[in-house]
């Protein structure tokens, strides 16, 4: 499939930032019809590299060369020029506007000097949508069509610039299961083409089907460059993270027991008051692992919202432990035994600005003994806190240190110690693993099982189907606001992807 | 090429702190993003040096000295002037005689207005620290000096410790329920609390007016043809422990104004209270989520900010007005100089103090009593207080320019010094 003229070479490539070294010396090397991926974990420097790449940062020192001619590029357009393109992974399409006019834009055909050429730029897409299997509708406006086919517009956008090297950050990351194996056909076709693609990911099965070889970036350094037929997921998480990684989850089997947390036709709306939940049942019984499988905004947060307090259900109901918690606000639904990983831990589940101690107190500052009569009792707190930091494994920071220093991945720990440390009847798990690398997804998933075995509920609600697969013991696919299904955690990616597209509407909706 | 740290307005070079590892830009999940500007000027406020606040006071006098220097006057003697003033050369121990007593006189009267400057300035940190920006100190100030003056004016069979803590209760009280009310506005109907305040300083300026102006229900019958209220009491002055009491000598509201800045430590830091108010402050969703009521807490930072400022009217009054005039109700400026005492003090107790200290040395340093005018008109000098003042004000707010300029300067010197080298375009 590739030939041996490299198309493109990084060479020596080192970027640093105050306190951190993004790149150092990376050497990389892009062969003609080539897919290569960019394996690393969060912060090991691949969305840097790509940046200095496609010119919108500069490196400190290294070499770009492009064809075997030393390029350096100041502005994306640079980049652009020389036939480089870059799909975001946040899309860069303007909602109102037609697909064939976004894929214009900024280059746009005219006639008669002023006038866009509409035609012109509809038949241009068309032409190059039908050469590339990218199956769109150039009439179309972009706000209408689905995550998958604006990923496709962008793409063509890249290709209507005449780019041969393409650029991908995480493009999976938005996509359902058949999207995905779109998308993978769509670039083996590219690829056939001459076109070149480097493939930024942080998963190891998706990476080993669809690329040919594969760099293992780690703190900024290559790790290893191999070809993916040989490599298995055991020894690119190896490489990833620097150490043996269990990938798989260890689940006992379990009898659950009497139903801890339940929602009977729960309807909700969301912040513009559109109802985005049309009467949710299900329960989550004591000792199991429920997944909610969906596709992002289709109720999930207001489900979630709705069972810690956050939002007020406009109908339905909810049970804790068989008693009536509807409507209540967070606090009382703390109380009642309501643990919260939120989805997103700076907006919700952290303060920064609050030391390790202060956040793993979020909770219990308001009783004894980490306050009495209205004061702190500051050593309790940080003795709490050091116990917790202690038993959750906390690293990067002692008990004062502010939670905004933390890595991700122990940012997350301390949402985790603080709401397990409550020790509730129920915990809602909401992406909890949302953004995080593979040794601390590893930790998260244990942490949860270890919920469940203590005969906890736990609700796990993720966008991630192969987390939601291996963790759960139950499977509720939702979709527009319905539970449409329940699946066992052996049912296909293939199945639960079209429940969660709406493609088979359960008549039994089995709670 | 050398890698230096970004560095303080001051020149004081920073650590490569504590930054997340995953500095990597554009990232998958808005995590932290690469040092941006801002983030290093949020990283540098946290870093909480007092650096920037004295590199900030040092510039602004600078400024001032151009001034000076353009009028045609010596900068240095300018500023001795006013340090000899503002009575601070007290503390030198070889100022004598009538020169020491002359600085006494000056340091006292310097002192009586550090009193409410310290607390207007409380009030507005402490709104601070909840993430809220108090602008009503002014309204919650004049409600405060005119509900003190009152009770101090009736209820003259009273004895005297009582009176006044009856007196100063009322005025505190008084703010708390003028600033409570913008508290409400916000937490219930979300009406923002810059504009609420405002309403409520004109609607303060005018009740205030007309109660003790012309024909007003508390204005002094004695002398109905001059806008004034009835003197206080005599038994409600309260007792001046430094100086003569005929003298404007310093008063205890002197340590009432210092313990505040304990209280508002305290509160803060050690108290349930101030660890919502504070959580509140930095992160309102995060606070909801852990079940901390963010409008409760809206409410409560709210009306504890009016009580400084409250407090601050009541100690003026019972310390050494004795009896308001309307022209005080209409022209105060104390509560808008403890915004700028607040912003520069960085919402700290320590720092409230010393910034309370710079302005209230400033303010009396050129006033027209204090400053001696063959070295500068007073007129003008004052002039130079607002200049220094607002210089402040702009430059805490104007940190990012500054950081800005910064960086800018830091590029140029590189494309210079290696122009074929790629160089930081960030």
């Amino acid at each position: 499939m590739a030939d041996a003229t490299p198309v493109l070479e990084l060479r020596g490539i080192t970027k640093r930032f105050p306190g951190v070294l993004a790149n150092d010396a990376v050497d990389l090397d892009l062969k003609r019809g080539e897919i290569h991926a960019l394996l690393g974990e969060n912060g090991a420097g691949k969305s840097t590299l790509m940046n200095i790449l496609y010119g919108l940062y500069r490196a400190d020192s290294g070499e770009i060369l492009l064809n075997g001619r030393h390029i350096s590029f100041s502005s994306a357009k640079d980049a652009i020029e020389a036939g480089i393109g870059m799909v975001h992974q946040h899309f860069m399409l303007i909602p109102v506007m037609t697909v064939a006019e976004n894929v214009v834009l900024g280059t746009e055909p005219v006639r008669g000097g002023v006038f866009l050429d509409e035609r012109g730029a509809e038949a241009r897409v068309r032409e190059l949508s039908q050469r590339f299997g990218l199956a769109v509708d150039p009439e179309s406006r972009v706000e209408k069509i689905t995550v998958g086919q604006q990923q496709r517009v962008e793409i063509l956008k890249a290709l209507y610039r005449r780019a041969d090297i393409l650029i991908l950050d995480e493009p999976t990351a938005v996509l359902t299961p058949q999207e995905a194996t779109d998308l993978f056909g769509i670039l083996r076709a590219l690829t056939q083409e001459g076109m070149s693609v480097i493939f930024i990911s942080h998963k190891l099965n998706e990476v080993l089907e669809i690329a040919d070889r594969i760099t293992v970036l780690r703190r900024g350094k290559v790790v290893e460059t191999v070809p993916s037929a040989g490599a298995t997921q055991d020894s690119l998480a190896r490489a990833m993270v620097g150490r043996d990684v269990l990938l798989r989850v260890e689940k006992p089997p379990t009898s659950p027991g009497k139903a801890l947390l339940a929602v009977e036709d729960l309807h909700a709306v969301d912040d513009r008051g559109l109802e985005t939940l049309h009467g949710v049942s299900f329960e989550v019984r004591a000792g199991e692992i429920v997944g909610i499988a969906g596709i992002d905004g289709n109720g999930q947060t207001e489900l979630v919202e709705a069972l810690v307090g956050l939002r007020r259900p406009t109908s339905g109901r909810v049970m804790v432990e068989g008693e009536e918690v509807t409507g209540h606000g967070p606090r009382h639904m703390i109380d009642a035994g309501v643990g919260h990983i939120p989805e997103d831990r700076h907006k919700l589940g952290l303060v920064l600005d609050f030391s390790l101690a202060e956040n793993l107190s979020l909770h219990d500052y308001r009783k004894p003994p980490e306050s009495r009569f209205g004061w702190l009792r500051p050593r309790r707190i940080l003795a709490r806190a050091r116990k917790l930091i202690g038993e959750f494994d906390i690293r990067g920071g002692v008990a004062q240190t502010r939670a905004a220093a933390l890595s991700g991945g122990n940012q997350q720990k301390v949402v985790i110690a603080r709401e397990i440390a409550a020790s509730p009847r129920a915990l809602v798990a909401a992406q909890p693993t949302r953004g995080l690398d593979v040794g601390a997804i590893e930790y998260v998933h244990r942490r949860l099982v270890e919920e469940r075995d203590a005969s906890k509920a736990v609700l796990l609600v993720s966008l991630e189907l192969d987390e939601i697969r291996s963790l759960s013991d139950r499977i509720l696919a939702i979709y527009e606001g319905e539970i449409v299904g329940q699946y066992p955690p052996t049912a296909s990616e293939e199945e639960l992807g079209l429940a969660m597209t709406g493609g088979r509407r359960a008549a039994e909706v089995s709670a | 090429m050398t890698e230096t740290g970004p560095k303080r307005p001051g020149g004081e070079e920073i650590e490569p702190g504590p930054l997340p590892s995953d500095v990597e830009p554009v990232p998958p999940e808005a995590e932290e993003a690469a040092p941006s500007v801002a983030a290093r000027l949020a990283y540098l406020q946290r870093a909480g040096g007092i650096a920037t606040p004295i590199a900030t006071t040092i510039l602004a006098f600078l400024i001032g000295g151009l001034v000076v220097l353009v009028t045609g006057h010596n900068p240095l003697q300018v500023y001795k002037a006013i340090f000899n003033g503002a009575g601070l050369n007290w503390f030198f121990p070889w100022v004598h005689g009538s020169a020491r007593q002359t600085a006494a006189f000056n340091l006292q009267e310097t002192g009586l207005l550090l009193i409410p400057l310290i607390l207007t300035g409380l009030a507005v940190a402490f709104a601070f620290r909840c993430g809220l920006f108090n602008i009503g100190g002014q309204g919650q100030y004049i409600v405060g000096i005119v509900t003190g003056t009152q009770v101090a004016v009736w209820f003259g069979s009273l004895p005297g410790s009582v009176h006044i803590f009856l007196a100063i209760s009322a005025a505190t009280l008084a703010g708390a329920f003028w600033a409570g009310i913008a508290g409400i506005l916000r937490a219930t109907v979300g009406a923002h609390e810059v504009i609420s305040t405002i309403m409520l300083n004109w609607i303060a300026i005018w009740v205030g007016s007309y109660l003790i102006g012309f024909g007003g229900p508390f204005q002094d019958k004695s002398q109905v043809g001059v806008p004034v209220s009835r003197p206080i009491t005599p038994d409600t002055h309260l007792p001046v422990f430094w100086g003569s009491p005929l003298l404007q000598g310093l008063d205890i509201g002197f340590f009432i104004a210092i313990g505040m800045l304990v209280v508002y430590s305290l509160v803060l830091r050690r108290t349930t209270l101030g660890f919502e108010v504070r959580a509140v402050g930095y992160n309102p969703d995060a606070a909801r989520n852990a079940g901390i009521g963010v409008s409760r807490n809206y409410f409560l930072a709210m009306a504890i900010s009016g009580a400084f400022a409250g407090l601050a009217g009541a100690l003026d009054i019972l310390g050494w007005q004795f009896r308001l005039d309307v022209t005080t109700v209409q022209t105060t400026q104390i509560a808008f100089t403890g915004i700028a005492v607040a912003l520069l003090g960085r919402n700290t107790a320590v720092g409230t103090f010393f910034s309370a200290l710079l302005f209230a040395a400033l303010i009396n340093g050129t006033s027209s009593r204090n400053l001696d005018p063959t070295v500068f008109p007073p007129a003008l000098a004052g002039n130079l207080t607002r200049i220094i003042q607002g210089l402040v004000v702009l430059f805490v707010g104007a940190d990012i320019l500054v950081l800005y300029i910064w960086n800018l300067r830091r590029k140029i010197r590189r494309r210079q010094t290696a122009p074929s080298t790629p160089v930081l375009s960030e």
